[in-house]
């Protein structure tokens, strides 16, 4: 384990283990609402992580990430309601549905040199596809929506995603922090320097024996397969799917906000942003409610004026400067202040 | 000695513009060659076409008798052969190391080694004291030593540099100048490089091949191009013949 997180210090080891300590333990502390904030956080930090490897690490900017969640959570729910195979025994068809859906978008991008915002609109493109797809797709209930069984279950069975609360936490928590360590293994290796001298200058990368085409393929095809087990747990968490939910680009906008609000291509940005996105703006909700104030979109003006100051104030993202008051950043080996 | 690099009949066309036209010329194994000639010879259009940024409209190019044109430019990096930009192009964002790691990747198996060697390669041109700054950071010679760098750390038969001194003080070229001029004879390191500074072209080259309007019009030893009244003539006009 040393080995393979090798680069890291021991403050750093310290930190993490506090912060993992602290949210193993959140179950026994947290009513079901604050598990719940607790869920979503963790699922924002996870997509987050999964969305930072194509924008942090390689450069390329993705604005129709919902795609994979929606074909991640309709691919292992269609196969849990018509075949009856669990969600985790469902999940490899829905990676490879997913990473093939990553590999065509990638190969018409990057084979035919459409790079920057006409990348990021040609993944809005498939996005919208998707969900106008999706919304005549008879078999797995179209515009209607589609649903999972669902009951009230005393026992949490993990094989099939059923049961309460607190099992998804430790799901999402798990998936979360293996995300965190394939990331950072991503970081250290060879793919992890040529994406980052992809993102840096593409030409001098090139120049420098970098295959370009085929590590851009990698960065969102591993992105995409990423991203679709999140679609998992959000099928099984939600139980329902509606196309113009879970493909809209309100969800793809969603996904990158954490890491950008926490500092995009760090490996801590995406989790901090996701805590500092979802806690400040479920706490926002829960100030209205004592008020009894009710404004609809409060929500959304929230997550407007966090962007502006972020942008404005910090353009690095949150987690930067946050490791350099932490004294964090003094690792010799590492990155972008991760 | 044979020609490590070989140029034949190379031209590109930009629109009409005939930018390299029928060029030819060959770097001998452990030669030094020098490129020169005014702005918008063709220069930087040669060393393009040679590195795989463009694909001549016709010609060949061959390293070490095996023909390298028309493949892409990490292919044509991996045959051997190592180019920097005239304007430098850091990886601004990651560390001075981190930078040439990339480049020596191309020639080590593992990161591990890769990192060794880029530590080493940091060693020889003076850069190991900055090894864990952004590149960022780095002042305008010190950009040009790592562009240096990250080339040489791909292990290149060949070195193409563009303009590495431009920039730079008579004291930063001298020391450039010594730096090649060793790598040259300790690693048997061949080198072809486009120069403005006639300081450092007469005291690393032992060739010159002198460019303009996109045709070689003179090649020889420094003293015979500076002699050569074609050459005068499309430098200082007819007047001063």
């Amino acid at each position: 384990m040393t080995r393979f997180l090798g680069g890291i210090s021991r403050r750093d080891w310290m930190l993490m283990l506090a912060v993992l300590t602290t949210f193993l333990a959140a179950p026994w502390f947290a009513n079901d609402y604050l598990l719940t904030v607790l869920i979503l956080i963790l699922y924002y930090a996870y997509t987050g992580q999964a969305w930072n490897i194509m924008m942090g690490f390689a450069g390329q900017l993705s604005l129709g990430h919902a795609l994979y969640v929606g074909l991640g959570a309709y691919a292992t729910a269609a196969l849990y309601v018509h075949f009856g195979i669990g969600p985790w025994a469902g999940l490899p068809a829905a990676i490879l549905i997913a990473m093939a859906c990553g590999a065509v978008i990638g190969f018409l991008a990057f084979r035919f040199g459409v790079a920057g915002v006409y990348f990021a609109i040609l993944t809005i493109a498939f996005a919208e596809f998707a969900r106008i797809g999706f919304d005549h797709f008879r078999w797995v209930g179209g515009s209607a929506g589609f649903f999972l069984p669902v009951a009230n279950y005393a026992e949490s069975d993990l094989l099939n995603l059923r049961g309460k609360p607190v099992m998804f936490y430790y799901v999402m928590l798990g998936l979360t922090v293996a995300a965190f360590i394939l990331c950072h293994l991503l970081l250290k290796s060879r793919i992890g320097y040529c994406w980052q001298a992809i993102r840096e200058d593409e030409e001098a990368a090139r120049a420098l024996g970098v295959n370009t085409f085929r590590y851009k393929m990698y960065a969102v095809v591993i992105s995409a397969g990423m991203t679709s087990v999140a679609g998992m747990f959000y099928a099984f968490f939600y139980n329902n799917l509606f196309p113009e939910q879970v493909f809209s680009i309100g969800r793809s906008i969603e996904i990158i906000l954490g890491p950008i609000i926490g500092g995009v291509g760090t490996l801590f940005g995406p989790i901090v942003g996701a805590f500092v996105l979802t806690a400040l703006a479920e706490g926002l909700s829960d100030v209205m409610l004592v008020l009894g104030v009710e404004v609809p979109g409060v929500k959304q003006v929230f997550y407007g004026i966090c962007l502006l100051l972020v942008v404005v104030l910090l353009p690095n993202g949150i987690w930067p400067p946050l490791a350099k008051a932490l004294g964090l950043d003094r690792n010799p080996d590492d990155k972008r202040g991760v | 000695m044979a020609a490590l690099l070989q140029v034949e009949g190379l031209s590109k066309s930009f629109s009409g513009l005939r930018a390299a036209q029928d060029v030819s010329f060959a770097v001998a194994e452990g030669g030094i060659v020098a490129l020169i000639g005014p702005n918008g010879a063709g220069k930087t259009t040669c060393f393009n076409l040679i590195a795989g940024v463009y694909k001549p409209d016709s010609g060949v190019v061959r390293l070490g008798g095996e023909r390298v044109d028309g493949r892409r430019p990490d292919q044509i990096c991996r045959a051997g052969i190592g180019r920097t930009f005239q304007l430098v192009k850091p990886f601004a964002g990651m560390s001075v190391l981190d930078n040439v790691v990339v480049g020596a990747l191309n020639a080590c198996r593992t990161v591990r080694e890769a990192r060794s060697h880029a530590e080493k390669v940091l060693k020889i041109l003076g850069l190991a004291d900055k090894r864990r700054q952004p590149a960022a950071s780095l002042t305008l010679p010190e950009r040009k030593r790592l562009e240096v760098a990250r080339a040489l750390a791909t292990k290149p038969r060949i070195l193409l540099l563009d303009e590495v001194m431009a920039g730079l003080t008579p004291t930063e070229i001298d020391r450039m100048v010594e730096l090649l001029k060793e790598l040259n004879a300790k690693q048997g390191l061949t080198i072809l490089l486009i120069e403005h500074v006639m300081r450092a072209v007469m005291a690393l080259s032992l060739r010159v091949i002198v460019m303009h309007h996109g045709v070689v019009i003179s090649a020889g030893t420094p003293d015979e191009v500076t002699r050569d009244p074609v050459v005068i003539e499309c430098y200082l006009g007819e007047e001063a013949l």
